[in-house]
C-alpha cells in the first residue's frame, strides 16, 4: 500500500520534470482547426503506431473525421520530445484538445509542473513559518508562548478557503503570472503555519529539559543556534509528515481558486485554469475530457493518503 | 459546565468580532470599491453619492467604528450589489447553505457509523471492500466530486444539474418547492458528504477496533454475551469518543467544503454570497458574511464539545473540553 503510494506520487513528479520532453505540443498552441477535438486514436499496424490525421466536418457540431487515406507514423525522439507529428501533418491530440484548440495532454502535462512547484513553495512557507513561531514559542516559554500558541489556535480555527479567498480577492484581480504564484504561495504558507508550529512547539517544549540542551547550554550555545541545530532537528520526522498532508491540500486549494476565478489566468496551464472550462455544463455533456485535470489531482491525494495508511496518521484534511 | 459554556460564548463573541472586523478593513483597504458596479459611465456626481451613502468617503477606521456601532444594534448595514439589507441576505444564504450541511452531515453520520462498525468489528472482504471505497472517497475533494456529479447530471438529466429551486415550482405552495428541493439536494449534498462520511467511517473503524481490544470486552464475552451484542451495547458507547470529537471539526471542514459545492452547483448559499461579495467588494455584505461564518464556526466547535462531553464522563467531571 505505501509503496503504491509513493510510486503514485514520484510518477507524477517525474511527468512534471519532463514536462517538456513529454509533451508532444507546446501547451499554449492554438490548433484553429481543432477546437473541441476528440483524442485522437492512435493506431498499431505491427509495431509501426499510426495515427490518422483529424479533418474538421462541421465547426458548429463540432463534428470531425479520420483521413483514412493517409496515415501517419508518430515520431520518437524528434524535436527533444518523446513522440510527436511533423508540422501540418497533426496534429497529435492524446485527450483531445479544449476550447481554443490547445492540446489537453500537453497542458496537463505542464499544468502540473505550476500546481506542484506552487504547492511546494507554500509547503516550504508553511514549514519554516511554523518551525520558527512554534519553535520560539517553545524554547522562550512564559508569555511568548502564551500569546504564540494563542495565536495559532486562532489561525488553526479559521476556515481556509474562505481566508484565502478573501486575502486573494482583496488584491487585484487580474495580475501577472509571477506575481500571482508568489502570491499564492504566500497566502498558502500564511495558512499552512498553525498545523505546523502547533506540533513543533510541543516537540520543542519537551526537547529543551533534556540533557543535552543543558549540556550545550553550559558549553554557551546562544539561543538561536540552540532551536537551529538542536532543537529543531528533532521535530524534522514531524514536519515531514505534516509536508505530506499539506502538499496535496495546496494542490486543491491552488485548484479551487483558479476554477473560481481568483488563482492564475487562463494562458497559464494549471490543474486549476484548466478545470475550470469544465465550470460550463452545458458544454461538459459534450466534450467530458474538460474533466480531464481530475484525475491526476485525484492520482497524487491518494497516493498521500495511500503512503500514510496504516502508520496510525489521520488523513489527509481535504481543506489546508 | 456553565464556565465551560461561558468560556467558549466569549470566545465565540472574539471570533465574530474578529474576523467580521478584518474582513471590513481588508475590503477596504482593497483597491477599488463597490461603485465600479455602476459601470464606467456613471456621473461623478452618482458615485460620489454612492459611496457617501455606503461611507466609503470615510477614513477606514471611522467606517469601522460607525459599523461597529450599528451592528451593535442588529443593524448590519445594507448590500450596495443587492440593494437590500445585509441582514435579510445572510439570513436566506445561511439557512440554505445550512440546509445543505445538516443534510451532508446527517447523510455522512448515516453511511460512516455503520459502515465503519462494520469494518472496525469483522475481518474478511466485506472489511476490505469498506475501507478501499472509503480510502478512494477520502481523496476526491468536493471540488472533483461535485463536478463529476454535474456532468453525470448533465449527461444523464436524472437530476437537475445545479440551482436549488426550479422556475416551474414557484406556485408559492410549501409542499411543490419541497419536492422540488428533493430533487435538487442530491448532488450538492452528496458532493459534500463523501469525504466526512469516509472519514467517520475509518475514525469509527479504528476506534471500534482499539474497544474491542479492551479488558471489559473479554469480560463480557466472558459473561456469555453474544459477539453481536458485545459490538453494538457494550464496545460502540466506548468507541464513539472520537467520533464525537471530529463532529466540531467537521463544521469547519462543511462550511469550507460548502463553499466549492455551493459554486459548482449553484446553490445559492453563503460560500457564493460571500464569493460574490468579495470579488464586488461590496463592503458590508461581505463583513456580514463573515460573521455569519464566524459564528456558525464557533457554535459548532461548541456543539462539538458538549457532544465529547456527553459521550465521556470523565471530561463532565473535568468541567472542560
Amino acid at each position: 500500500m505505501r509503496r503504491a503510494g509513493l510510486t503514485l506520487v514520484t510518477i507524477v513528479a517525474l511527468v512534471a520534470l519532463g514536462a517538456p520532453w513529454l509533451a508532444p505540443n507546446p501547451p499554449g498552441r492554438s490548433f484553429p482547426q481543432s477546437l473541441y477535438a476528440p483524442p485522437t486514436a492512435v493506431h498499431l499496424r505491427g509495431l509501426r503506431p499510426f495515427i490518422y490525421q483529424q479533418r474538421l466536418i462541421s465547426r458548429l457540431e463540432r463534428r470531425f473525421e479520420d483521413d483514412v487515406s493517409r496515415p501517419v507514423a508518430l515520431h520518437w525522439f524528434a524535436d527533444g520530445r518523446l513522440v510527436s507529428i511533423p508540422e501540418g501533418e497533426g496534429p497529435l491530440l492524446l485527450l483531445g484538445a479544449d476550447a481554443l484548440g490547445r492540446d489537453i495532454f500537453s497542458r496537463l502535462v505542464y499544468g502540473a509542473r505550476t500546481s506542484l512547484a506552487l504547492a511546494l513553495a507554500g509547503t516550504l512557507g508553511a514549514l519554516v513559518l511554523g518551525a520558527l513561531v512554534g519553535g520560539l514559542a517553545g524554547y522562550a516559554g512564559g508569555l511568548v508562548d502564551d500569546l504564540l500558541s494563542r495565536i495559532t489556535e486562532f489561525v488553526l480555527v479559521l476556515p481556509a478557503m474562505y481566508v484565502a479567498l478573501a486575502l486573494r480577492a482583496a488584491l487585484p484581480l487580474v495580475l501577472p503570472p509571477a506575481t500571482v504564484f508568489v502570491l499564492l504561495a504566500a497566502i498558502f504558507g500564511l495558512l499552512g503555519w498553525p498545523i505546523v508550529a502547533r506540533g513543533v512547539r510541543a516537540i520543542v517544549a519537551s526537547e529543551r529539559e533534556r540533557e543535552y540542551v543543558m549540556a550545550s547550554h553550559a558549553l554557551g550555545a546562544g539561543p538561536w543556534r540552540m532551536l537551529l541545530r538542536h532543537l529543531l532537528p528533532s521535530a524534522a520526522g514531524y514536519m515531514a509528515v505534516q509536508a505530506t498532508l499539506l502538499l496535496p491540500a495546496f494542490i486543491l486549494a491552488e485548484a479551487t481558486l483558479s476554477y473560481v476565478g481568483l488563482g492564475f489566468p487562463d494562458t497559464v496551464p494549471t490543474w486549476g485554469t484548466m478545470l475550470q472550462s469544465a465550470a460550463n455544463v452545458s458544454l461538459l455533456g459534450q466534450a467530458p475530457l474538460m474533466l480531464a485535470p481530475a484525475a491526476p489531482i485525484l492520482l497524487v491525494v491518494l497516493g498521500v493518503n495511500l503512503s500514510i495508511q496504516g502508520r496510525g496518521r489521520t488523513p489527509v484534511q481535504l481543506e489546508p | 459546565m456553565t464556565a465551560f459554556v461561558a468560556r467558549r460564548l466569549l470566545f465565540a463573541v472574539a471570533l465574530v468580532f474578529v474576523v467580521s472586523s478584518a474582513t471590513l478593513l481588508l475590503t477596504r483597504l482593497a483597491p477599488g470599491d463597490v461603485t465600479a458596479e455602476l459601470g464606467p459611465f456613471a456621473a461623478p456626481a452618482e458615485v460620489a453619492a454612492a459611496r457617501a451613502r455606503l461611507g466609503l468617503d470615510r477614513g477606514p477606521v471611522e467606517q469601522w467604528a460607525l459599523w461597529i456601532a450599528r451592528v451593535g444594534r442588529f443593524d448590519f448595514g445594507d448590500s450596495f450589489l443587492y440593494n437590500r439589507p445585509v441582514r435579510d441576505l445572510v439570513g436566506r444564504a445561511t439557512a440554505n447553505t445550512a440546509i445543505l450541511a445538516v443534510v451532508a452531515l446527517l447523510a455522512a453520520t448515516a453511511f460512516g457509523i455503520p459502515l465503519g462498525i462494520v469494518s472496525g468489528s469483522r475481518r474478511g472482504t466485506a472489511a476490505t471492500v469498506i475501507r478501499a471505497v472509503s480510502l478512494v472517497c477520502l481523496s476526491v475533494p468536493p471540488l472533483l466530486t461535485s463536478l463529476l456529479l454535474v456532468f453525470l447530471a448533465a449527461t444523464t438529466r436524472w437530476l437537475p444539474a445545479g440551482g436549488m429551486t426550479s422556475v416551474d415550482a414557484l406556485d408559492g405552495r410549501w409542499s411543490t418547492w419541497l419536492a422540488d428541493l428533493a430533487t435538487h439536494l442530491p448532488l450538492p449534498a452528496l458532493a459534500l458528504a463523501l469525504p466526512i462520511a469516509a472519514t467517520f467511517e475509518r475514525l469509527q473503524a479504528q476506534s471500534m477496533a482499539e474497544a474491542l481490544q479492551q479488558p471489559f470486552v473479554t469480560a463480557a464475552a466472558a459473561r456469555g454475551v453474544a459477539p453481536r451484542e458485545i459490538v453494538l451495547r457494550h464496545a460502540w458507547r466506548v468507541s464513539l469518543r472520537p467520533i464525537c470529537g471530529v463532529y466540531g471539526i467537521a463544521i469547519g471542514t462543511l462550511l469550507s467544503g460548502s463553499f466549492v459545492v455551493e459554486f459548482v452547483t449553484a446553490w445559492p448559499g453563503l460560500g457564493r454570497l460571500m464569493y460574490e461579495a468579495l470579488r464586488a467588494r461590496d463592503i458590508y455584505l461581505v463583513a456580514g458574511c463573515a460573521a455569519m461564518g464566524g459564528w456558525v464556526l464557533a457554535a459548532g466547535m461548541m456543539v462539538g464539545d458538549l457532544l465529547l462531553a456527553a459521550a465521556d464522563p470523565r471530561l463532565r467531571e473535568q468541567g472542560r473540553g
